[in-house]
């Protein structure tokens, strides 16, 4: 099917961007700020609150991350307005960060703990700005929005065999189509590109991009030797592994083609966003959900497709997780976690063009406004950013 | 593949030495592979549990263990046809760093 001629209903931006949702983001500079960003959200009706374990007593490479991550954040197009919450003596830059967001247009606000002096005092001052910002963006209204401004996020967890078989390809189908009708794509998930990587690299537009591509890949690898040198367990997990998958390289192969087949267009930094133009994208970051679903979260994906064989239940604060599942079994028995079925792949022969419409068709009607599962039962509350180097 | 109602089994690629179960297999049971229009079988000789691997052929110890016509690891033990191949029998080559 060709989805050129798509609409979705979003929600218009300053900067040009459109977003799926209309939430307020709390977001929170540091984990001492947590707590108070957590507390304020749930006083305002239309919030969404991003807390990680980051923002002090890290490497500078550490901190920028976090700045760059929480910039990314608070600029995608599913906030309609940001509050930021900072302590005072963090390590990251509470103020740049509320800056940058700031260049999109969108209203932001900022507190800071200490100024106000203490807990109930930026409560009472959090608590007034954000009534206001979140009373601000509840006029906006939803328009019909090119498919072309669609930015899909693709992810793939709690893999088994049936994922790199059926639920990966399927989305790879959807990938495809997405890109043919204009609209973009961002993976991540380093290490399971370990063991495919060569596949990947011939898929690069250019040797530059390639050869970032695989020096992700090799400096993640050389780490883990350097931590002890057997990854297996941690990935493929005993999960992984009990349901079948019995190295990295073969987990790797099954989760490469949820990318579908277009060029990798740039490969970009844990953190970043690639530009809003047509085509695939790949971000470094690790695969471990709260951290890839944060990174592709800020690379401006609206909507992100997770592709789960045993069945993963995240979502995302602000960005729509879709949970799609070849695994009858995890269907049938997971029913409010997956929200979409594609084991009729394997089992009654359905196409993998057919599933990759069903694939595709599925997220533009969240895009208007379709709730998934994981967004019905609020299950978004295990957020985190990446860190390279120790806490120190 | 031919589309059939309920598959039992998939190969991924005609170089395969490994075949991956769709449904739980036992011991004694005849697998025909739709490989290249020949008349190719294999009996399973484990419990296969599904979604798990079996080998298509004799697996030598040191080989390398093949599916998506890629290689996923290497072989720790002799493998014969219809066996099991999982981590008891096969070693990945990439960030294990040569150790078991």
């Amino acid at each position: 099917m060709n989805f050129s001629d798509i609409t979705f209903m979003g929600y218009r931006r300053p900067d040009g961007q459109f977003g799926v949702r209309n939430y307020l983001g709390v977001l929170s500079t540091v984990t001492c700020a947590n707590q108070a960003a957590e507390d304020i959200a749930k006083h305002i009706d239309g919030t969404a609150v991003f807390t990680h374990q980051q923002g002090c007593g890290l490497l500078r490479s550490d901190l920028d991350i976090v700045e760059r991550t929480l910039i990314n954040l608070g600029r995608n197009p599913n906030l309609g307005a940001v509050l930021v919450v900072s302590l005072g003596c963090e390590g990251v830059d509470a103020e740049r960060i509320a800056a940058k967001i700031a260049e999109t247009g969108k209203p932001v606000e900022m507190v800071k703990i200490q100024q106000e002096g203490g807990y109930f005092a930026a409560l009472s001052e959090a608590g007034l700005k954000a009534q206001k910002l979140a009373a601000d963006i509840s006029h906006f209204q939803r328009e019909p929005v090119d498919i072309r401004h669609l930015r899909l996020g693709i992810k793939c967890g709690a893999s088994d065999p049936t994922s790199g078989l059926s639920s990966n390809p399927a989305v790879g189908k959807a990938v495809d189509r997405l890109i043919e009708a204009g609209g973009s794509a961002v993976f991540g998930e380093t290490t399971e590109v370990i063991g495919a990587e060569h596949i990947l690299a011939q898929r690069c537009i250019e040797k530059a991009v390639a050869d970032k591509l695989l020096a992700a890949v090799d400096s993640l690898e050389t780490r883990v030797l350097q931590c002890g040198g057997d990854m297996r367990g941690g990935n493929p997990s005993g999960g992984n592994i009990a349901a079948g998958l019995t190295t990295i390289e073969e987990k790797s192969l099954g989760a490469i083609v949820k990318t579908g087949t277009t060029p990798i267009l740039d490969v970009f930094q844990y953190g970043e966003c690639p530009p809003m133009e047509k085509g695939l994208y790949f971000v470094d970051s690790p695969g471990r959900e709260p951290e890839i679903l944060a990174a592709l979260a800020a690379a401006g994906c609206q909507i992100i497709l997770f592709s789960t064989g045993i069945g993963a239940p995240q979502g995302f604060p602000f960005v729509p997780v879709v949970k799609l599942s070849g695994n009858r079994n995890t269907v049938e028995r997971l029913v409010d976690f997956i929200d979409l079925d594609v084991s009729q792949v394997l089992l009654q022969g359905e196409t993998l063009d057919a599933a990759g419409d069903r694939v595709l068709e599925f997220p533009i009607q969240v895009a208007s406004g379709s709730k998934t599962k994981a967004e019905t039962i609020g299950y978004s509350g295990s957020t985190a950013i990446y860190q390279a180097g120790p806490i120190v | 593949m031919k589309n059939k109602t309920e598959q039992i089994i998939i190969l991924l690629h005609e170089e395969d030495n490994t075949i991956t179960a769709l449904s739980d297999l036992s011991p004694g049971q005849e697998i025909e592979i739709d490989a290249d229009e020949t008349d190719e079988s294999v009996v399973v000789q484990q419990d296969i549990p599904y979604a798990h691997k079996f080998a298509r052929v004799s697996i030598p110890e040191g080989a390398d263990v093949k599916k998506y016509g890629e290689v996923i690891g290497i072989a720790t033990a002799a493998i014969g046809p219809g066996e099991h191949v999982h981590v008891h029998n096969v070693e990945g080559k990439r960030a294990q760093g040569g150790t078991s």
